[in-house]
């Protein structure tokens, strides 16, 4: 599908997205309350049926957090980027792990490192970190840590 | 009969930095190094007194393994058997010789440096020429211990434990600039060990990030020489000239 088509599906599913084009993909910036239902309807709808999620990432700029999911269909072979943005200081989104069960694992790791709280998440807990270390994002800007990070 | 202390004698390596004794500049010596030092003179001494009989060729040669270095003009001990006492001095350079030109490594390869060191390892490279023949990722019949990689926080402990499983005497070879001093990551990471050495005590240093095949060999046998010069470790460290950061007082 071109992405003018794609821009017209998506768009259908959820008036309030807007689009950006001037990456790789086609990105769509989704609020994060809407986005249990548009996920939902991304896998299921016939013609976009994107059932493959192959990254679930989380960017820290300053002000606020990121939530980007890439997302490809097997079948028709276009791929999409949706991001969302985040209150810094309380930052959470619904899980999608029960409609593409890799994000069970992608969604730990992006709590553990950034602290994002993952609404009826199975199992939410430290992926690689070891105890301990609940609560320090590391990857956060602000994470401050004087025995290990040496400062320039 | 050699005692288990006289067989020993000359295989000591001291145990592993204090994690508050930080960074390859200190001139301190170890709280261990100094009763190890003790030990070897105290050995000498007894040695010295007694008259040396034909039943004490065993015990004159287990010193003499150790550090017969130690300010001492002539090699070795001199011990009047009818051979002459070329044969404790010759056993010495002998045995050294024997152990660097077999050393048998232990791999450990925790990232980038890894394809480096196996590259080194097949047939363009290849180290077994020079007596590494036998790597295994076991400690049992390991000599030397090659850091290759990255040592994060959650693997400090178990070098920690292969280094300890390994048999004496064993060298360790820091492999890479991660190895050396956490390399690109000494700024701003929460889980990376600055340095192997703020875990087990390294021999040889390399640089590189990673180092290419030919710079890994160069610090084989960089190795390789400094067991057949016989100096252990704190011996090495005594005979350099003073580097120009300060020493810390106690």
């Amino acid at each position: 599908m071109t992405t003018e088509e794609l821009k017209i599906k998506i768009s259908e599913l959820l008036p309030s997205v807007t689009f950006e084009e001037d990456g790789q993909w086609l990105n769509v910036n989704a609020d994060a309350k809407d986005w249990l239902p548009f996920a939902n309807s991304l896998r299921d709808h016939p013609e976009l049926h994107f059932d493959y999620l192959f990254c679930l990432t989380c960017v820290d700029w300053k002000t606020h957090l990121t939530m980007v999911y890439h997302f490809e269909s097997t079948q028709h072979r276009h791929i999409v980027v949706v991001k969302s943005k985040l209150d810094r200081n309380k930052p959470e989104i619904e899980t999608v792990s029960h409609i593409w069960r890799t994000a069970d694992f992608h969604e730990r790791e992006v709590y553990e490192l950034f602290g994002v709280n993952f609404l009826n998440h199975p199992d939410l807990r430290l992926l690689i970190l070891p105890e301990g270390w609940e609560g320090k994002n590391p990857l956060r800007k602000d994470f401050e840590d004087p025995v290990n990070m040496v400062k320039l | 009969m050699l005692t288990k202390k006289e067989r020993l004698n000359g295989c000591k390596t001291p145990g592993p930095l204090q994690l508050s004794q930080r960074g390859r500049i200190n001139t301190q010596p170890l709280p261990k190094e100094a009763a190890y030092k003790n030990e070897m003179t105290d050995n000498k001494n007894i040695q010295h007194n007694k008259k040396p009989s034909e039943s004490e060729a065993g015990a004159m040669m287990a010193s003499s393994l150790g550090g017969g270095q130690e300010g001492v003009p002539f090699p070795g001990e001199v011990h009047p058997t009818p051979s002459g006492g070329v044969l404790v001095t010759a056993l010495d350079d002998v045995i050294n010789w024997a152990r660097s030109n077999s050393l048998w490594p232990l791999v450990f390869g925790t990232s980038c440096c890894a394809i480096e060191m196996m590259s080194t390892a097949s047939a363009k490279y290849d180290w077994s020429r020079f007596g590494f023949e036998v790597t295994r990722a076991t400690p049992r019949q390991a000599d030397v211990i090659i850091i290759a990689g990255t040592i994060v926080n959650k693997m400090a402990p178990v070098l920690k434990r292969l280094y300890d499983q390994m048999a004496d005497p064993k060298y360790v070879i820091a492999m890479g600039a991660c190895a050396t001093s956490g390399g690109p990551f000494f700024y701003n990471t929460y889980s990376v060990v600055k340095g192997a050495d703020h875990v087990i005590p390294v021999d040889v240093y390399v640089a590189g990030c990673p180092p290419r095949p030919e710079a890994l060999l160069h610090a084989l046998i960089t190795l390789q020489k400094k067991i057949k010069s016989g100096l252990t470790r704190e011996q090495i460290r005594m005979e350099k000239p003073e580097t120009p950061f300060p020493k810390e007082e106690v």
